[in-house]
């Protein structure tokens, strides 16, 4: 992935706002409460319509893509207020998430032509790789409204791996976790990011997990960039520092 | 599937094959409408149940696949049979069609939308421009098929009843296959996707437009299908017979049988077709009052529906068995 420039202009959520996600690197995107964090990740993943600007993944523009088919390209996505299918199991949670790298429709589904049983296979298999690559082994029968919020997380994560995504976007994989489920989850994003080559942009509040386990960081406030840079760089940059703690600092 | 699976179905089976020869023909006719009733409301629940769209208008295609049935066989001489993919071809495109507009409206108001549907189709049927094919207010009378003389020959003598009720049962069985391999794969895991998670699921690259208006034709044609055979089996098809009041029963005939369950659909159907004589027998004067009765006991006693009791009891069955 090479050369995303986000620019926006005219709303007031987002205000022209441009940098870029070098492919293989993982990328921070701080900033306090309603700085336009989520809604960046939603026109990337198509949910926003952006007024002005444009998105560039691999070269050619996101902003005429639709949808669904954002996965197809290679976007894989978590949320976050988690947005798992609650009344399917953790194994069909992430076999959905392998929908987008299969292809038989209603028909030869329901005539269970022969192919449509390769697949199938396939697809448990790939999900059963990504279920033990994430520790959910135990629980991957459970139904995943009766996991505890932590395992829900990586379901999610799970799910989104399943597409075989190439730009992998965290919505705050970290809040709700406790001290040491942070520790394992910013070991585990380091993992995944060498083993399947992944390029992950992250919005987290959680300081520490950001600067330790990020290459480069974007620091948005009120719908601008203010700063950019390697973790400690934006760590001492003046108006990170002020936007944080407020007043005149 | 596993192995009880398997034997309960076998059973279930056989006995569908034997009861006709065990009961009056009476009786045949009503199993024949249980198993009509249970393809309608597995259209139904494919819509509703896994992909969370809410029909009260499903009567319409219901409607449609009876009227389809019988204006070939009375105006154009097609025989019975030939007229089912007919009716489901025409229900699949009217409900694909239906579909896509009602994208846009989510939960109650697409609700709304088919309660439109499913109180206007009756009269367009009553419409005098349209009184030739579909015989207005009088409706259209259709013959009763025979057994087709092959069985006579295998010495198997079946009264049109009977003959009637295993060529039901026969495009039953074709049907629930067909819905339960769509179910159980990637389509399957879509439609609940959707119904649990929509963001999420265009995420996961589901084109959620589509597979909705592919889903509500799907249903529909399942449903019409059912008319089809209602047709054939009634004998006659009249405006009124399509009242809302069906719409409102199916529903009541999933959520009784089990949302979300292929098996509810054939509980849901023994509830509608049953229920309703039994409630008859017991007060003549306010069998709805009894039929109400029985429909809060029902809901109150499995919420799950009976397919969900069901499973639920089996589960403690074999957790007890483990215990001991």
């Amino acid at each position: 992935m090479r050369n995303v420039g986000v620019r926006f202009g005219g709303i007031v959520a987002l205000d022209d706002v441009s940098f870029e996600v070098t492919r293989g690197r993982i990328v921070g995107l701080i900033g306090p409460n309603g700085a336009g964090k989520t809604t960046l990740f939603n026109c990337l993943s198509r949910l926003y319509q952006c007024d002005s600007g444009d998105i560039l993944f691999d070269g050619s523009s996101l902003l005429r893509v639709s949808r669904h088919r954002i996965a197809e390209l290679g976007i894989g996505r978590t949320f976050q207020n988690l947005a798992l299918f609650r009344t399917m199991s953790v194994l069909d949670n992430v076999m959905v998430g392998r929908h987008c790298r299969t292809g038989s429709g209603f028909f030869v589904n329901s005539l269970r032509l022969p192919g449509v049983a390769r697949e199938e296979q396939a697809t448990l298999e790939k999900a059963q790789a990504l279920i033990r690559l994430l520790g959910l082994g135990p629980v991957a029968d459970a139904r995943v409204a009766d996991l505890p919020f932590g395992t829900q997380k990586r379901v999610e994560l799970a799910r989104a791996l399943a597409c075989e995504p190439k730009l992998l976007l965290l919505d705050e994989p970290a809040s709700g976790l406790n001290h040491e489920e942070v520790g394992v989850l910013g070991k585990l994003l380091g993992e995944i990011r060498d083993r399947l080559a992944l390029t992950v942009l992250l919005v987290e509040h959680h300081m520490s997990l950001v600067m330790s386990i990020s290459d480069r960081v974007v620091a948005l406030n009120f719908g601008k960039k203010i700063a950019e840079g390697n973790p400690a760089e934006v760590q001492q940059h003046p108006e990170v520092i002020q936007a944080y703690l407020g007043g005149a600092a | 599937m596993s192995r009880r699976q398997l034997i309960v179905l076998a059973a279930v089976l056989a006995l569908a094959c034997v009861l006709p020869f065990l009961v009056s023909n009476y009786r045949t006719f009503q199993f024949n409408l249980v198993i009509i009733y249970a393809i309608a409301l597995l259209g139904l629940n494919i819509l509703t149940g896994y992909n969370g769209q809410i029909s009260l208008g499903h009567g319409a295609f219901y409607a449609m696949g009876a009227y389809c049935t019988a204006i070939l066989m009375d105006k154009f001489g097609v025989p019975y049979w030939a007229t089912l993919p007919v009716a489901g071809a025409v229900c699949l495109l009217f409900g694909f069609l239906f579909g896509l507009p009602a994208l846009r409206l989510e939960g109650l108001y697409l609700a709304l939308a088919t309660f439109a549907l499913g109180v206007s189709l009756p009269q367009l049927l009553k419409y005098h421009q349209l009184e030739n094919w579909t015989g207005g207010v009088q409706g259209i009378v259709i013959a009763k098929p025979e057994a087709p003389a092959f069985f006579g020959s295998l010495g198997l003598r079946l009264n049109p009843d009977q003959w009637l009720y295993f060529f039901t049962l026969a495009v039953a069985i074709v049907m629930f296959v067909l819905a339960w391999n769509l179910l159980r794969g990637r389509v399957g895991r879509a439609l609940v996707a959707i119904r649990d998670q929509h963001v999420a699921a265009e995420a996961m690259g589901i084109n959620s437009a589509m597979v909705k208006s592919l889903t509500f034709g799907v249903s529909a044609m399942y449903t019409g299908i059912a008319g089809s055979l209602g047709a054939i089996a009634v004998q006659f098809v009249a405006p009124d017979s399509f009242n809302i009041f069906l719409s409102i029963v199916f529903l009541v005939g999933i959520v009784v049988g089990g949302l979300a369950s292929i098996s509810g659909a054939i509980y849901g159907a023994l509830f509608i077709q049953f229920v309703p004589n039994v409630a008859d027998e017991i007060s003549k004067a306010a069998p709805w009052a009894i039929f109400g009765v029985f429909l809060i006991g029902f809901v109150y006693l499995m919420p799950m529906g009976v397919a969900g009791a069901l499973r639920m009891a089996v589960a403690r069955l074999g957790r007890k068995r483990q215990n001991t």
